[in-house]
């Protein structure tokens, strides 16, 4: 058990507390979700108009087939990684910070692998044909290719995104029920269904934590290997710059570093807008920021590493292809970002850096555009400095897929605040566990608890 | 779509010479110093395969089309090796040019990732493309060395003023928004070609000569042969073998006289095109 503190929240004012943020936020909520609600509007028009003329009006070109919208998927499926860091590592590891923030994180993982998979739809030439890479029983009698890692993908993402949902849920169900005995109108009957008639029984728990612990233990494994499948979409092809064997790791390094910018940004994002300022401290930022600066330096290691395997390789187009991408057209790009990812971080080796919400919000925000250009001078350089010298040329993305870049931000804010506002985003029965074991009259309860519960287990061995 | 099938044919696919006993292995052979760089082989390949000419603007955006595109690169002399070649005291001396169309590779990096199997080998050694396959995830486009794929990022086919579609060449399709294209070797020929033959009662043997590609037959100087590499006697193979190019090999190995090459043979892509280097006096 950590020795982290925490003030005793009185443990009826942990409900109310929670449950007033389904009620009355600030009213910057409301503009908030009114400008992601806007962006989202320009995002849909822009999508309708390549749609109908075609992808030609985003910019991309010959040599250039993938561009943002592949950077972005990548981003945003990285997103996602935190939330399972968070919610299902940090569980396994008992790292009890964890459990006010938790809840939130797991919704971020659920929104931001939401957001990437509208990302494959934008980009590909022919959506209404987009089921073709699913084996399904067809009329053509043939099977989708095996062989390719976009099908990997559509795997992977499917299976990821329904177990981080389910993960999300099930985690909530102890908090619905507590919605469901306040709520009134339509609240009461979505919480009613939704908290499928929890009474809060011990068998209940019981049944409940085996199944909580379950899925961590399942989706621990399966987070690193979806980022390392969307890692082999580059890995596995030949062109100069995407043919790393190191890209696997890095990329979940780089997904965790900037999933927990991602959390950064939110936390305090949701502290202010719906006051959680009991619940989200200080304390806890400082330990968030800490676990992102080790993950910042892995990050960096195996980025350097990355650089130095391709210096040393004595391949000659991705020497070329790197020095391009640090004295070409490319340059700004990617010194910003490493000034962004690699530099910036190092502010948080001060602990009045760490427990500052304000600087804090400031350095989330720049390692996410940091890493925002990771993911665009992976996919970018490399097809401007390819294999083919007639064809090497640059070019920038258009109004069309930088206004989708936008919108797919506020899309995943406007989900967001939504599911803020609808269900408790802080946990509220965890929240009580830690106050709980907190003081020591507690502590001994618990020890009492659990012979309760060992001898509900023997009895239900007993029956069986 | 059973189970038992698709492992039966991947477990085959998966090994090195799957179509060794295929009778058909179309190859090409270009001859770099005959080339004048004309481009009529790219007007016979646009006329030929409905390839849309997309106008100057989207040339300007790199939406260009041409499955078949001449190539234009500066051997500058040795004096002038580092200067651009604007700086050179001749440039046009150094200038040569490369026909580049769909190598046809016997390894082809773009047909293990596509998700949905639209490009695929076929037994005459082609690297097939299935338009109404494509899905337009343009995997196959990033993972090709030679970048010769090209993707209908409009829908150009609407384009063609009336009545302009008549020019259409009706045994091959027009290929609408959203899907990959690039050179076939004129497949259509090619099928055509071996219809006729088993019309005739021949199944798997085209006589050499028997059918060309557009590029093949307007190329003025007969700089591009074609043909069948599995049949001894055809040009193409005994071009390959006066050059001493095999496939299966990563690198070539020269005596004098042997100018054969295939471009980008060291990332072990086997293409099916052998191109002839093109003979300079280096000291004039």
């Amino acid at each position: 058990m950590s020795d982290f503190k925490m003030k005793d929240i009185a443990w009826a004012k942990i409900n109310e507390d929670v449950l007033a943020s389904l009620e009355s936020p600030r009213k910057a909520f409301w503009i908030v979700l009114a400008v992601c609600f806007a962006l989202v509007l320009c995002g849909a028009a822009a999508e309708v108009y390549q749609y109908n003329e075609g992808l030609g009006v985003a910019l991309m070109n010959n040599p250039h087939y993938w561009q943002t919208y592949i950077s972005n998927f990548v981003f945003w499926i990285g997103m996602s990684h935190s939330g399972t860091l968070l919610s299902a590592i940090l569980l396994l590891t008992q790292a009890d910070w964890r459990k006010p923030i938790y809840r939130f994180a797991e919704a971020m993982t659920f929104f931001s692998i939401a957001t990437a998979a509208i990302f494959p739809v934008i980009h590909i030439g022919r959506v209404w044909d987009m089921y073709w890479v699913l084996p399904y029983p067809n009329q053509h009698a043939i099977w989708p290719n095996f062989r390719s890692p976009l099908l990997w993908d559509a795997f992977a993402i499917t299976t990821y995104a329904t177990s981080s949902a389910l993960f999300l849920y099930i985690g909530m169900i102890p908090d619905l029920a507590i919605c469901r005995d306040k709520a009134k109108g339509w609240r009461k009957k979505l919480y009613t269904a939704m908290s499928l008639g929890w009474m809060g029984r011990a068998t209940e728990w019981i049944a409940f934590q085996k199944t909580y612990v379950l899925m961590a233990c399942f989706l621990v494994p399966l987070a690193v290997s979806v980022h390392s499948i969307v890692a082999s979409d580059f890995a596995m092809s030949m062109m100069p710059g995407w043919h790393v064997t190191s890209f696997p790791p890095y990329f979940v390094a780089g997904a965790l570093y900037s999933g927990c910018a991602a959390i950064i940004t939110l936390f305090v994002l949701l502290r202010y807008l719906f006051k959680f300022e009991a619940y989200m401290t200080p304390e806890i930022m400082d330990k968030t920021a800490r676990l992102t600066f080790a993950i910042a330096m892995a990050w960096n290691f195996l980025n350097l590493s990355e650089y130095a395997s391709i210096w040393y390789s004595h391949d000659m187009f991705e020497h070329e292809m790197l020095i391009d991408k640090f004295t070409g057209p490319y340059a700004g790009i990617v010194w910003t970002m490493l000034f962004c990812a690699t530099i910036v971080p190092f502010a948080m080796a001060w602990k009045k850096v760490r427990v500052n919400m304000w600087a804090m919000f400031v350095i989330s925000l720049l390692i996410q555009l940091g890493m925002w250009l990771e993911r665009f001078q992976i996919v970018s350089p490399p097809l401007a400095s390819n294999h083919e010298p007639w064809t090497q040329a640059v070019v920038w993305p258009g109004l069309v897929q930088m206004t989708i870049t936008a919108a797919s931000f506020g899309w995943f804010t406007m989900l967001f605040l939504i599911f803020c506002k609808v269900f408790p985003s802080v946990s509220m029965y965890e929240v009580k566990e830690m106050v709980y074991h907190r003081n020591k009259h507690g502590k001994k309860k618990l020890q009492d608890m659990e012979k309760i519960k060992d001898d509900m287990i023997k009895t239900e061995e007993g029956l069986s | 779509m059973s189970l038992s099938r698709m492992l039966d044919n991947w477990s085959r696919l998966n090994q090195r010479d799957y179509y060794k006993d295929e009778p058909i292995m179309w190859g090409m052979s270009i001859d770099l110093n005959k080339c004048t760089g004309c481009a009529s082989c790219v007007t016979a390949c646009y006329a030929e395969n409905n390839i849309p000419a997309v106008g100057k603007e989207k040339c300007a955006t790199g939406h260009t089309m041409h499955w078949l595109r001449i190539e234009r690169y500066w051997d500058l002399p040795e004096g002038e090796a580092d200067l651009a070649v604007e700086e050179s005291e001749y440039p046009e001396r150094g200038a040569h040019f490369a026909p580049m169309m769909c190598q046809q590779c016997n390894h082809a990096p773009c047909e293990p990732v596509c998700p949905v199997a639209a490009t695929y080998h076929n037994p005459d050694g082609l690297n097939a493309q299935v338009y109404n396959r494509c899905i337009g995830s343009r995997y196959c486009g990033t993972n090709c060395p030679f970048k010769v794929r090209y993707f209908n990022f409009f829908d150009y086919s609407e384009d063609i003023p009336h009545p302009m579609e008549m020019l259409l060449n009706p045994d091959l399709t027009v290929r609408s928004k959203g899907v990959m294209e690039k050179c076939t070797f004129c497949v259509q020929r090619l099928r055509n070609a071996k219809g006729d033959q088993a019309d005739k009662g021949i199944r798997g043997h085209v006589e050499d000569g028997e059918v060309q590609t557009a590029c093949q037959q307007s190329c003025p100087t007969e700089a591009i042969v074609f043909g069948n590499l599995k049949d001894s006697e055809s040009k193409v193979s005994k071009a390959w073998e006066d050059h001493n190019v095999e496939l299966n090999r990563h690198e070539q190995f020269h005596e004098e006289g042997e100018r054969g090459y295939r471009v980008f043979e060291e990332l072990n892509v086997e293409p099916s095109v052998m191109y002839l280097d093109r003979v300079r006096d280096t000291n004039a």
